[in-house]
């Protein structure tokens, strides 16, 4: 069994990410890039199912431009098998991504795909979905486990009214949440190996993909600012200070 | 003509507010009709009170024992052939629910999608958030296509209802579904508090609590204050208190007229699900902690002291 794992390049989580004075954008420029940190929890649940002998390879794909071979480097260091970069220098949207994956589901014909359950920069959550629904298999969102018996995985799914576990037929696409499990650390020895491992680069441009991206964005702001209040000195001044404002 | 196309969030047989939310949303759009879309085996008692909803115009049944559950998988075609019915919107709420089914909707009619809808300029102009809500995006769709959004329900109020009595109408969709997602089962933490998403007081903890005995110092407070519980994701990941307690950009967003967070530093990513709250009140014994910068009401000590003394001045 084989399971490919969407890894995206972003904006690490620790930059306080700013807008730019014009409206154009916002600053990208010499920021710190990491992965995405959904998708080291995507690769770290692939490694592990590979640990338990549930599948034998895990190949890491990323739609990025052409400096994003370090960045998957580094999904190899972790431990996928091998690595696919997909290069375009456009940032693209979510039902591209899905379309370009499902592209390469079709030449890899993995048994389960694993994505992030969003992207930290454009946080849109949609990719995993559209891919599912594209490719017509089940889709387990928002996964924090996953138990994969024979044909089928059995997937607990954080959801607003708590944890709801349902089962799907594999081929599927499990999107990852925060609980799913700690991406593990990568060793330098592990950093070495990588070098050696297999990176295919594929044009985009060759894959013939029709672009699913329709939305224009046309400014960006700075959210409403919030801003500092009074400090109160003790309970009973709170208390107060909540009745002033008619809240109790 | 403008027609939108709204996705009922149910439960139990009862509908969830974030569906008025979403009806303030199309309002805005001022569009020709506003029509909800109730996807149930037993649809009766939720299409009832969607129908009451000021601003809807009908409401569309369809019944089917593979609706049991809102599987996306299940929901999405069906959605689909409702909406090439000369739907220009469909838009479900960005809870967990709509954030699972809307893409694949998107994914089906070919468009694209608009995520967390915060603002709605005109009908196809729409802000949302990036970047765990460090920057807002303007975003223009193409007229010519459906356009597929979920709605950050902390933006909007819910519309109200009671004057209202639209029609409600069964619909037959003629679509194959698959049987390939099967539901097992929804564990739910038993509670008789507020819902976090809808009530207008929340309590929430942090890492600062310590532990999941010391969490009962928040219940209780928020129990004097009749106020839910949240909490940041330290805590949950500490299993302090269950997930779906969780707040933020990767939990709920939420916008209560109090928030108090206790023992929170104040993250962006915890920020970003409270941004809305109308009066933000924060108890951290770190002076410097982040989340003063944006508290209305600031009180620096220990919380196992102060929170006492605070129910004791209630
Ligand atoms: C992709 C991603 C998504 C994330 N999503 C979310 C999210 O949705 N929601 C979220 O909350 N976080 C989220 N986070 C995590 C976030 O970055 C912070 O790590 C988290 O919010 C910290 O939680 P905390 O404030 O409880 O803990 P800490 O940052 O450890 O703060 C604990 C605070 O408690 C105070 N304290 C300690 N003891 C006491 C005491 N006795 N009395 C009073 N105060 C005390 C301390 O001074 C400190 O300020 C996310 C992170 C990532 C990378
Ligand atoms: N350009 C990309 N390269 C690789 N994976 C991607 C890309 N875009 C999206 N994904 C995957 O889809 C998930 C959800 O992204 P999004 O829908 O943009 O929030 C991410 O966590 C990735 O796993």
């Amino acid at each position: 069994m084989k399971i490919l794992v969407g890894y995206k390049r972003v904006v690490d989580f620790n930059v306080r990410i700013q807008v730019k004075p014009d409206g154009s954008g916002v600053v990208t420029d010499g920021v710190k890039l990491s992965a995405n940190p959904f998708d080291d929890i995507a690769l770290e649940e692939a490694l592990r199912l590979r640990e338990k002998g549930i599948t034998t390879e895990v190949v890491v794909a990323t739609i990025g431009p052409a400096d994003c071979q370090a960045h998957l480097r580094n999904g190899l260091a972790m431990g996928a098998n091998r690595a696919i970069h997909v290069v375009t220098s456009d940032a693209i949207q979510p039902l591209t991504a899905a379309r370009t994956l499902l592209k390469l589901i079709e030449k890899e014909q993995p048994q389960i795909v694993i994505l992030g359950k969003q992207a930290i920069d454009d946080d849109c959550n949609q990719t995993g979905q559209m891919l599912a629904a594209l490719w017509n298999r089940p889709q387990a969102t928002f996964a924090s486990r996953v138990e994969v018996t024979g044909n089928a995985a059995r997937v607990t799914r954080e959801v607003d009214a708590g944890l709801e576990t349902i089962e799907v037929d594999l081929p599927a696409v499990i999107t990852t949440d925060l609980r799913l499990n700690e991406p593990r650390f990568i060793k330098l020895p592990d950093i070495m190996k990588a070098k050696s491992k297999p990176l295919e680069t594929i044009e985009f441009a060759s894959l013939g993909i029709a672009s699913g991206d329709h939305l224009k964005a046309t400014s960006y702001a700075p959210p409403p600012k919030r801003s500092r209040g009074v400090m109160v000195k003790d309970a009973a001044e709170l208390v107060a200070a909540l009745k002033t404002k008619g809240l109790l | 003509m403008t027609k939108i196309l709204i996705i009922a969030e149910h439960l139990n047989g009862k509908l969830n507010s974030s569906t008025a939310r979403c009806v303030t949303c199309a309002r805005e759009i001022k569009p020709d009709a506003i029509d909800v879309l109730v996807l149930s085996d037993a649809p009766d008692a939720v299409a009832a009170e969607a129908a009451k909803i000021n601003g809807v115009s009908k409401v569309l049944t369809v019944t089917n024992a593979a609706n049991s559950h809102a599987l996306a998988a299940v929901y999405a075609p069906q959605i689909a052939a409702v909406a090439r019915n000369g739907y220009t919107h469909v838009l479900a709420p960005s809870t967990t629910f709509g954030k699972d089914v809307a893409p694949c909707v998107a994914a089906l009619l070919g468009v694209a999608q608009v995520s967390d809808i915060m603002k709605a300029s005109d009908a196809h102009t729409f802000q949302r958030p990036i970047y765990a809500g460090n920057a807002i995006v303007t975003v223009q769709a193409p007229a010519d296509q459906v356009l597929v959004g979920t709605v950050r329900t902390a933006s909007y109020p819910a519309a109200g209802n009671g004057t209202n009595a639209a029609p409600i109408e069964v619909t037959n969709v003629g679509v194959e579904l698959p049987t390939h997602t099967r539901f097992v089962e929804l564990a739910q933490a038993k509670s008789d508090r507020p819902d976090l998403q809808s009530a207008r007081r929340v309590v929430s903890g942090g890492r600062g609590v310590g532990s999941k005995e010391n969490f009962a110092i928040i219940f209780q407070l928020a129990d004097k204050l009749g106020a839910a519980v949240g909490a940041s994701r330290a805590a949950v990941d500490a299993g302090y208190v269950p997930s779906d307690l969780q707040v933020g950009q990767t939990g709920k967003i939420i916008a209560p007229e109090l928030y108090m967070a206790i023992g929170i530093s104040g993250a962006i990513q915890h920020l970003t699900g409270i941004k809305d709250a109308g009066t933000i009140v924060a108890i951290n014994k770190d002076g410097e902690a982040p989340i003063f910068e944006i508290a209305d009401i600031g009180l620096v000590g220990d919380l196992f002291k102060l929170i006492p003394e605070l129910e004791q001045a209630l």
